[in-house]
């Protein structure tokens, strides 16, 4: 049938015979593929990429916005340390000069209260040390008259005193 | 025996017969191996575009984003090699590209008919282009259109020898554009057909041109797609000069 009338002809190309019905199915096809493609697919597709586009875009807006929001709370942050540190060094100070007081306080205390010790030891000595003086004076006294009773010198008792005061105070 | 008739009998143009689908002669609207093959291109290029993308992802699965890729490479080449004022024909291009490259990858199919390799197909389509690219440029620029032939920059002397050269590259734009199509689909199909002859007819040594046809089947797949390309941007070359003949 048509293979035998074909294939006599070296190319099927060259078969003008078919020509007409390649024509017409190409124009059908042309046709319906043009209506597809320019009513259906691409109408759909440069929808699906406009939105894209729009999201990407307000992805873009909404993450410039939160990169603002977060430098904001980057500086609040910041401002926060600082004052938190400011506040620190303050209580330190306060701290400080708080115990520096306290200190001083106890210091002159301490102080008062080691001259008070000091001036009272040193009363305590005094007086240990008169203590000795009246005890010497009345064993000399006393050595006196003994000395004169032996040599059966008679003396009364306030020139014997005074002569002891005063070889006791040149001896001291 | 067998491999002796066969390799006696390497018929490598009979791929390209035309026949009936369900016998009888062949008129003008009988339903042939053309029909059922233009019928599959349109139901390819349907199911990239509109099945692939049948999702309207915002992140797109692998279909989808081939159907955009392929939305996307057309746009832009329109865009980039007509101008932006030839945008509104992007529509009839994508339509030509999808039907160029689909029709030629289906053709690599075995045993497929490939439309795209008989010059009665090309040759429309190219005539098309061409008659309604010069159309498109007389009624958009008059008789300024004329001016793509007039080299205002070349010296006044040559201008009537270039003009000349230009009229005659202009009218063989429609008879390259087809042939160059057709001729590498052809060429490419009938070339693998011979390799495939031939692994019957070797014997032992089949095994030869079993791998040149594999070898030549990737290059023919390339050639595919290079092709639908080439008379994509082509048509896009002459859909700019319509639009912009002072160039």
């Amino acid at each position: 049938m048509a293979e035998t009338a074909n294939s006599g002809i070296g190319m099927p190309q060259l078969d003008i015979s078919t020509f007409s019905n390649q024509i017409f199915w190409l124009v059908v096809t042309m046709v319906v593929l043009y209506y597809v493609m320019s009513r259906v697919a691409l109408p759909r597709i440069a929808a699906v990429l406009a939105d894209r586009r729009g999201t990407i875009t307000s992805d873009i807006a909404a993450a410039e916005e939160y990169k603002l929001k977060a430098q904001q709370a980057e500086e609040a942050y910041n401002k926060a340390l600082a004052d938190a540190r400011a506040e620190a060094n303050r209580i330190v100070e306060a701290a400080k000069a708080e115990m520096q007081a306290e200190l001083d306080v106890q210091i002159a205390k301490a102080d008062a209260e080691i001259s008070a010790k000091s001036a009272e030891s040193e009363r305590r000595i005094r007086e240990i040390r008169y203590s000795e003086m009246e005890l010497v004076t009345e064993v000399s006294k006393d050595v006196t008259n003994d000395i004169l009773r032996v040599f059966d010198a008679k003396a009364d008792s306030r020139s014997v005193t005074a002569a002891v005061n005063a070889r006791l105070k040149g001896g001291a | 025996m067998a491999s002796e008739s066969g390799g006696l009998s390497i018929k490598p143009m009979d791929q390209f017969q035309v026949k009936a689908l369900f016998g009888g002669d062949i008129s003008w609207y009988t339903p042939t191996n053309v029909t059922l093959w233009m019928a599959l291109t349109v139901v390819a290029a349907s199911a990239l575009m509109i099945y692939g993308a049948r999702g309207r992802a915002l992140v797109p699965s692998r279909a989808q984003s081939a159907a955009e890729m392929t939305y996307g490479f057309i746009y832009n080449m329109v865009k980039d090699v007509a101008g932006h004022d030839a945008v509104r024909f992007f529509p009839h291009i994508f339509t030509l590209f999808m039907f160029v490259l689909f029709a030629n990858l289906l053709g690599l199919i075995p045993f497929a008919f490939t439309t795209t390799s008989h010059i009665a197909v090309t040759a429309v389509l190219a005539f098309t282009v061409f008659l309604s690219v010069t159309a498109l440029g007389f009624i958009l620029n008059g008789t300024k259109f004329l001016g793509l032939f007039w080299v205002s920059s070349a010296p006044l002397a040559l201008r009537p020898v270039l003009a000349l050269i230009e009229l005659i590259s202009y009218f063989a734009r429609p008879i390259s554009h087809s042939i160059r199509l057709a001729g590498a689909m052809m060429a490419g199909h009938a070339v693998a057909k011979v390799f495939a002859g031939f692994a019957s007819a070797l014997g032992a040594a089949f095994f030869v041109p079993v791998l040149a046809v594999t070898a030549l089947y990737a290059l023919e797949l390339l050639v595919a797609v290079i092709q639908a390309y080439v008379f994509t941007i082509l048509t896009c070359v002459y859909l700019r000069d319509a639009l912009h003949p002072s160039h």
